[in-house]
């Protein structure tokens, strides 16, 4: 009986799937309508449109073919403009890891500083509260413009978007903690570095993994757009370059890839948070 | 082809005929004279002082006036003092070293570019020594902004941006420069298949329009057309700057009814079923130049051998695809992923002229989209009239002194000789747009004769 209730949810994630690409399939079946057109007319144009439709969208089929192609292939390099997807991949993985990291150099300590004093707290949250919410598409221009340097740019903004949550977190779970251990290390006169680190740190270090697990989702989400605005490589310009062709099963390649990646990103930092946390 | 002769000396003609009289025609002449002298970099030097000269005498009885009234080297001399004749001269010494070879170009894809991106698989810049990657890169605003920050040593641009750029228009001011257009015509009106029946321009009040960019040939060929035909494209419609790889995805969604576009834009529309293709801009202006190769005057003066070796790759590659025999083999080449990641069907069928209307019927347009790199400085002045007409540029405007800073005529027409094409002996033509003459020599009037303007 347990055994079948362990399998339940994988069997249900499994009928959910298959429902979704049948329903997908039944809808993209291609209509056998006849040419309209003559042959002459018909060779230069797509298959859709001699038969005097819209280019339709992909079937399943046509996605997994897609799939196989980049899985058989994903390090190829053809060029500046024309990388495999594991190459793309690579590239947007490797900028947002160095601009999260900036940010998380650079959040932790400062929320650590600005959770311990209210005053301060009081005095930065008007400027957090104000820069938080700024697109990463509306950072752009204004990094080019300043920057002078699309690389540098595209890293800046990740940074700028994932230093929010972090340094919120951080200075929330620095101030949260309990009165009666700061107390009990006052009385047991620890200096203050040590009550930092031995003290708030583990109390505070749950909070603030939650802050990077947030961070990273965002850094994720935000290289995609900053990609397609920059261009050259990454994961966000091959998507864009295939919009460039239309080409909708690369898309939808492309999208199966980031969220896989993102799906990834999220896992390894809850495994982290579960290292960290500790009952009470 | 008066390019070549001593423009100190008072008898020659800069602009008529056969000098000499003993040949045909001045080509014949010039082949003769080309011949006799071998030391090329006089030629070069020629060039050079023959440009200063007309733009400084562009009568050329006066130019001679002058020269016989002061003498050959008091005249030197006194130009020299206001123009450094000796700098451009150097910039256009064939000897010297390639200041750097591996080169950073930037593209967007559309078959505009298709000199420089050609240049790079069918290895016209590798003959220059250079070893150059040309990067596709998402809008003009990029393009722009990478440029301006050297991460791009030259780049395709569209034709009113570089002055745009040195105007310091929609941008700070930067002196930029435009030493080639890539193509001339090539582009097309295109409407939704649903407004099939509604080919009249009268009846397209409301419509939604696209356009790759607001300094561009596009806006500006959309909206004279729309003025000729009666609607005001600022009230009557909407005309939104959209990036070329975006317009077919919104005009399948029914975001917009129609786009002003480069091709394959155009034809990519026609070959999902979602478009046809109304008219074609040469219809609207018979060679008109769409986009430009394009670099920074930092660039062309720091690094004038690169600068040049770059130009000439450029030019040969023009010349290469203004032949028609030679399309298909272009097309082929720069379909694939790296370059404009089209089906090569849509790109063939832009450049060889041969396409599908998008209504059922092929049409045969040879002229569709050809190439002639020579940057027209009477162009430069329309777009600035455009510019002034649609209120983009307010104020007096020194439109001959813009023109000759920026689209750099002489340099063309020096590397076009050189690659065997004809350069034109003028670097200023008249020209009609709908029917209608444009005077160079006239800017302001042209713009006060318009019904609809902003001014």
């Amino acid at each position: 009986m347990n055994r079948l209730m362990t399998w339940r949810a994988p069997l249900l994630s499994l009928i959910i799937l298959l429902t979704v690409v049948g329903v997908w399939h039944a809808l993209t079946l291609p209509k056998t309508a006849a040419q309209t057109v003559d042959s002459e007319y018909a060779a230069l144009v797509g298959a859709a449109a001699a038969t005097g439709q819209k280019s339709t969208f992909p079937t399943p089929a046509d996605f997994g073919k897609k799939i196989w192609q980049h899985l058989n292939e994903p390090f190829y390099d053809r060029g500046p403009n024309d990388k495999g997807i594991g190459i793309q991949l690579g590239y947007s993985i490797g900028r947002v890891l160095v601009g999260y990291l900036l940010a998380a150099l650079v959040a932790v300590p400062l929320g650590f500083l600005i959770g311990m004093s209210p005053t301060v707290y009081r005095a930065l949250d008007p400027f957090i509260q104000v820069l938080k919410p700024i697109s990463p598409l509306a950072w752009m221009p204004l990094a080019l413009f300043t920057l002078k340097d699309s690389a540098v740019s595209a890293i800046f903004v990740i940074f700028i978007c994932s230093v929010w949550p972090m340094l919120i977190n951080t200075a929330f779970g620095v101030a949260s903690v309990r009165r009666e251990w700061l107390n009990v290390a006052r009385t047991l006169e620890v200096g203050s570095m040590r009550t930092a680190f031995r003290v708030i740190l583990p109390a505070a270090a749950p909070t603030i993994m939650t802050g990077m697990r947030i961070s990273i989702s965002i850094a994720w989400l935000v290289i995609v757009a900053a990609e397609m605005l920059v261009g050259g490589t990454g994961i966000g310009y091959f998507v864009w370059n295939e919009w460039n062709n239309l080409s909708i099963t690369n898309i939808l390649t492309a999208i199966l890839a980031i969220g896989l990646v993102g799906m990834l990103l999220d896992l390894m930092m809850a495994k982290l948070t579960k290292l960290v946390t500790f009952p009470e | 082809m008066s390019a070549f002769k001593d423009p100190f000396d008072a008898g020659t003609a800069l602009t008529r005929g056969c000098s000499c009289g003993h040949h045909q025609d001045e080509a014949e002449h010039q082949a003769d004279l080309a011949g006799q002298t071998s030391d090329s970099e006089l030629l070069g030097n020629r060039v050079v002082e023959a440009a200063v000269m007309r733009a400084l005498f562009p009568e050329d009885a006066m130019r001679r006036r002058f020269l016989n009234a002061v003498g050959a080297s008091t005249a030197m001399a006194a130009i020299s003092t206001f123009f450094p004749l000796g700098m451009a001269k150097e910039a256009f010494a064939q000897s010297g070293n390639l200041e750097k070879t591996s080169l950073k170009v930037g593209f967007i894809p559309i078959t505009c570019a298709t000199p420089i991106i050609m240049s790079q698989p069918m290895g016209f810049y590798a003959r220059q020594g250079l070893n150059v990657d040309v990067v596709k890169t998402a809008g003009w605003a990029v393009v722009r902004d990478k440029t301006l920050n050297k991460e791009y040593d030259a780049a395709h641009m569209l034709s009113p941006m570089p002055i745009a750029i040195t105007l310091g228009v929609g941008s700070s001011p930067i002196p930029y420069t435009m030493p080639a257009v890539e193509n001339i015509n090539g582009q097309a009106i295109t409407l939704a298949i649903k407004h099939k029946d509604r080919k009249d321009p009268k009846s397209w009040k409301g419509f939604k329009f696209a356009v790759p960019f607001d300094y561009s040939m596009h806006n500006y060929l959309l909206r004279y057309f729309l003025a000729e035909h009666g609607l005001d494209p600022d009230r009557d419609v909407q005309i939104r700057s959209v990036p070329p790889p975006e317009m077919v995805a919104n005009l399948r969604a029914d975001n917009i009814d129609g786009f002003l576009a480069p091709d394959p834009v155009n034809q990519r529309a026609v070959y999902d079923g979602v478009g046809y293709i109304h008219t074609l801009t040469k219809d609207i202006w018979a060679g008109h130049p769409c986009c430009a190769f394009a670099a920074s005057r930092e660039f062309v003066t720091k690094m004038p051998n690169t600068y040049r070796a770059l130009l000439k790759a450029i030019m040969e590659a023009t010349a290469f695809a203004s032949k028609q025999e030679n399309r298909k083999q272009i097309a082929e080449a720069i379909a694939p992923a790296n370059y404009l990641n089209q089906p090569v069907t849509v790109v063939e069928q832009v450049l060889t002229g041969t396409y599908a209307d998008g209504l059922g019927n092929i049409k045969k347009d040879p002229n569709r989209i050809d190439f002639d790199p020579f940057p027209w400085h009477s162009f430069a002045i329309w777009i600035m009239t455009q510019m002034k007409r649609w209120g983009q540029l307010k104020g007096d405007v020194d439109y001959a002194k813009v023109a000759r800073e920026v689209y750099l005529a002489t340099d063309a027409m020096k590397l076009m000789k050189e690659v065997g094409m004809k350069p034109p002996t003028t670097t200023s033509k008249k020209f009609t747009v709908m029917g209608k003459e444009f005077d160079p020599a006239k800017p302001d009037a042209y713009i006060a004769s318009f019904a609809i303007k902003r001014t």
